[in-house]
């Protein structure tokens, strides 16, 4: 390794650092305000690092990673949510009896693995990276260990990620047996050297899809989902529903172009049953509940169908639109469910969190701000003009119409109308006038970070759904560099 | 750049005034007087200054009286696009009467958060202004769009008893339909794209596209499904009755008299000009639609007991005359949709009004409730009578233009139809005089301390019958701003037939 690819690999290395730094910090000095600062800090380093390996790219790190501007800019969301997160997760755990500097600590590896994730161009890296994210994601979910409802969540998802990490060692067994690569770009030339279609690493590759399709939550993968989500703290389902579930779709998106896997068309048929279930599952359930944050996964699994559609049509298209429409729509996603997330992890302690939707009866009129940003987050989520989501929806649909896959997007305007119902009764409720049950006085109780936090997020949420033209600029040039 | 003011304004004004509140709970509304009255001298001085066309691109037709354009989202040919006819500004202009309306008539009905109320209300003004401007195919979706969130605010937060399904019913059926037309517009693009290369959603170069004439079919279905579920006819009415029942009278007066305009605006702006061909191949069934409409509302509206419910049917009656107007496509009968929409949006304001005030003073809008009222209220009475009597289309009043025109020019297109709808001159008494027989004749069933209109409803009313009025002696004046704007689309029309 050169000094070159040294620079290149500096915004992972500053994360292992800062993770690194953070565990000795708590073992000098338990302190919780110590440990966030001193990780936020590493977040920080590690975007500066980005400045650094932006001029090497692309990169390629030993055989494991490639570190082109796609990689990097992907890198650059991931970091960005993870200091939201921290934001959050510091305004929720700083009041908590017990040590919670751990916590800081299982976010930065998380945060690493996420970040090889979107880097890797190998089995290798590739499983280290999900195995990374999903092991810290395991402990940051079931971290308030004296309550029930966390440690039902962390073991329903130590479990099954389990089982699916065991469907994706097995694909990568099978293409590994029939093609003896492991790298992305070999298996790729060997796909496009085989003269008829390769059932075996055809079988490999849906195994793969399986795996990943747990840490989607697509339908029929999704069973975990609703509890982990409701049962989690709700900074760290921020985090499950956007770092964790980006990077992975990052990786399929790459896996898919750089191994050149559209040329198998049944598996498009595959991944078109799957979005079609998603989408029409996702959105019904969605419907049946009430509690917000097990209605805000089930309306995260429908988002995942949506964005399959667009991934679908990189089968007849150029890839270099599809990157675009997938890499907005996770932009405008991320903002959006950090955002949704964020304002439930502010009214929520970690005694009670606050998924009844009972909860959110009045909120107009008790914090207008806050939830006018819910609101905001919502209409976003619904593909409403002015934020984000909007453009986000319409991308889908341009990528979804130049496919010509009229099925699919029937299924999503099918699925919005579902969706708006379920995002307005939230709306409704919280517009309504409060009752007889008024709660307590729970003033903004210092939350400072994360109501700053929430603000930027608004505001980037209307600005990319006014002026989306310097992202859809950045994501362009960036897309180009993936093959 | 003064046509983006006009929209600025009402965004500016909504924001003022929601920050108005502060100072004291009444101060919203004023702020709201202000900002119509000087978005009404931006449009008046607007319209005084047409006569110049100096300003306009050498390859925009005169009939475009102004024209505003600068880069939005390159990446996709995006632009912020706007432009204006005489049909647009006819249609601003009702806006803006119908906009002081709405708050002369929410001034002492609505008591609480009053600041959030009249932002609602203004900027549902401005995507509407927005809608009648846009002249790319993305911007008018994103201002379609836009005026749709403020209505459900007003609808589900100051509405009546059953709020809460009136407002997701009206959201979820504008919003699915106008999907359909987003999908639409995608893939119409994606065409032009495919032929010249270029992204563009702007209005004047999608109109020289080639389309295959069954694509054609399905994507002027898509607009056409969203502008009818706005305009409304039958099939998709549904949610009209109960959207404008369950309203405050403020948010009525804009649905009835705005809102319900832009699907017309829609089918008479977007899917005949973009997509001739098929829509001429459609046109039986649009008309056939627009006459079902137009007797089947009617036959409800008599069976209402609940005033608002019987004058929403009526409205959705009207719209079905300006349904059969614009797809007979001819001058005649495109000047009488045109006079629809502004008679239409006046009487039934009026009538809306006068159920609020109605609602206000008795707290029911049940007609078995009321009776007797004309001793009650006299000056009420008086122009409730003289309202019921527009909506039935008495000559001399503007409705009776209107729908004589689309008579006159649907005549030509198909005898069967216009017949037809003719008998609609029956049934349109019999369900304004039922208003009258029910709540104003008879016994005094109320034993209250009741008011007569104060001057401040007295001075509305009575512009809204100047107007009428006007508009019914004189329709000239604006029969010669449309008709420019109409012979243009009409030409448009015939040039592309022999493309």
């Amino acid at each position: 390794m050169n000094a070159d690819q040294l620079a290149a690999l500096a915004p992972i290395i500053t994360i292992t650092g800062a993770a690194i730094a953070v565990m000795l910090a708590i073992a000098i000095r338990r302190n919780f305000l110590l440990a966030s600062g001193v990780a936020a800090g590493g977040i920080l380093l590690s975007m500066l690092a980005l400045g650094l390996a932006w001029p090497q790219s692309p990169a390629q790190v030993t055989l494991l990673m490639l570190l082109d501007d796609y990689a990097l800019f992907t890198m650059a969301l991931l970091l960005v949510t993870g200091l939201a997160v921290l934001g959050f997760c510091y305004d929720y755990f700083k009041d908590r009896e017990g040590e919670n500097e751990e916590l800081i600590l299982l976010l930065l590896t998380a945060l690493l693995g996420a970040t090889v994730l979107v880097a890797s161009s190998h089995f290798a890296a590739f499983f280290l990276g999900l195995e990374t994210l999903s092991i810290s994601l395991f402990a940051l979910a079931g971290y308030p260990i004296n309550r029930a409802r966390p440690l039902e969540a962390a073991i329903k998802y130590l479990i099954l990620s389990g089982v699916s990490s065991a469907f994706l060692l097995m694909g990568m067994a099978l293409i590994y047996a029939q093609s003896g690569e492991l790298g992305f770009s070999g298996i790729g030339h060997f796909i496009a050297n085989q003269p008829v279609m390769n059932t075996v690493v055809l079988g490999g590759v849906i195994l793969i899809v399986a795996g990943l399709g747990f840490k989607l939550s697509l339908v029929p993968f999704h069973l975990w989902t609703p509890d982990v989500y409701e049962g989690a703290p709700a900074p760290i389902t921020a985090f499950i529903a956007t770092v964790s579930k980006g990077a992975v779709f990052i990786l399929l998106l790459r896996f898919f172009i750089s191994t050149d896997s559209y040329g198998y068309n049944p598996l498009l048929s595959v991944f078109s049953v799957i979005a079609m279930l998603s989408i029409l599952g996702g959105n019904v359930l969605a419907l049946l509940q009430t509690n917000v944050k097990r209605m805000l996964a089930y309306s995260s699994i429908a988002h995942m169908g949506y964005l399959l559609v667009a991934f679908i049509a990189g089968g007849s298209i150029a890839p270099g639109l599809v990157i675009e429409a997938v890499t907005f729509y996770i932009v405008a996603y991320f903002i959006t469910t950090t955002g949704a997330f964020g304002v439930v992890s502010v009214l929520s302690t970690p005694q009670t969190e606050a998924g009844d939707i009972g909860f959110y009866r009045g909120l107009f009129w008790r914090r207008p701000l806050l939830a006018g940003t819910f609101t905001l987050m919502l209409l976003s989520l619904a593909g409403i003009p002015v934020t984000a989501g909007f453009i986000g929806k319409f991308y889908i649909f341009t990528s979804g119409a130049d496919g010509r896959l009229w099925g699919l997007l029937a299924a999503v305007i099918a699925g919005s109308g579902l969706g708006l119902y379920y995002y307005i009764k939230i709306v409704v409720v919280m517009s309504m006038n409060e009752e007889a049950t008024v709660r307590k006085a729970e003033e903004s109780s210092g939350a400072r970070i994360s109501s700053a936090t929430l603000a930027v997020l608004s505001l980037l949420l209307i600005w990319f759904g006014l002026f989306p033209d310097h992202l859809v600029s950045i994501i362009q040039s960036v897309s180009n560099t993936v093959r | 750049m003064i046509l983006t003011a006009l929209i600025a304004v009402l965004f500016l004004g909504g924001g003022a005034a929601w920050f108005s509140e502060r100072r004291s709970p009444g101060t919203p509304r004023w702020v709201a007087i202000i900002t119509l009255s000087f978005e009404a001298l931006l449009a008046a001085g607007h319209y005084a200054r047409t006569e110049s066309t100096d300003l306009l691109p050498a390859s925009l037709s005169p009939v475009w009286l102004a024209d505003f354009s600068t880069p939005w989202i390159p990446r996709f040919g995006i632009s912020f696009h706007l432009a204006a006819d005489g049909l647009s500004l006819l249609l601003i202009a009702l806006t803006i009467v119908l906009g002081f309306m709405a708050v002369s008539s929410s001034w002492t009905e609505i008591r609480n958060r009053q600041g959030f109320f009249f932002f609602n209300l203004l900027s549902c003004l401005a995507g509407t202004v927005g809608v009648f401007l846009a002249v790319d195919l993305f911007l008018f979706f994103f201002f379609w769009e836009l005026m749709i969130i403020p209505m459900y605010f007003l609808i589900s937060i100051w509405g009546h008893e059953n709020r809460t399904y009136a407002a997701i019913k009206f959201v979820i059926f504008t919003q699915v339909s106008s999907l359909l037309m987003l999908l639409a517009i995608v893939v119409f693009v994606l065409i032009s794209h495919n032929q010249s290369g270029l992204y563009t959603f702007d209005y004047f170069k999608l109109q020289n596209t080639r389309i295959d004439p069954d694509l054609a079919f399905w994507l002027m279905l898509g607009f056409f499904i969203a502008f009818t579920v706005k305009l409304p006819a039958v099939p998709f009415h549904t949610w009209l009755p109960d959207a404008h029942t369950q309203a405050p009278t403020g948010g009525s007066v804009i649905l009835a008299g705005v809102l319900l305009k832009t699907g017309a605006y829609g089918l008479l702006r977007f899917v005949i000009p973009l997509f001739p061909e098929a829509a001429l191949r459609f046109a039986p069934i649009a008309m056939t639609l627009g006459a079902v409409s137009v007797l089947y509302a009617a036959v409800m509206a008599y069976a209402q007991s609940d005033l608002k419910r019987l004058i929403a049917y009526t409205s959705v009656s009207h719209m079905g005359f300006i349904l059969l107007g614009i797809f007979s496509w001819n001058l005649l009968a495109l000047q009488g949709a045109v006079i629809t929409m502004l008679a239409h949006g006046i009487s039934a304001s009026a009538l809306f009004m006068m159920a609020g005030a109605l609602q206000e003073r008795l707290h029911t809008r049940e007609m078995g409730n009321m009776g007797g009222l004309w001793s009650a209220f006299p000056r009420l009475s008086a122009l409730a009578l003289f309202f019921a009597m527009a909506s039935l289309g008495l000559p001399g009043l503007g409705n009776f233009i209107g729908e004589f025109l689309v008579l006159l020019g649907a005549y030509k297109v198909s005898v069967l139809l216009t017949s037809a709808t003719a008998v609609v001159l029956i049934l349109a008494p019999v369900y304004s005089l039922i208003i009258i027989q029910k709540a104003l004749q008879g016994p005094l069933k109320i034993q209250l301390a009741l008011s007569d209109l104060n001057r401040r409803e007295l001075t509305s009313f009575s512009l809204l019958v100047f107007i009428t009025v006007w508009l019914g002696l004189f329709p000239q004046a604006v029969l010669n701003v449309s008709e420019p704007a109409l012979k243009q689309l009409l030409q448009d029309f015939v040039a592309m037939e022999h493309r």
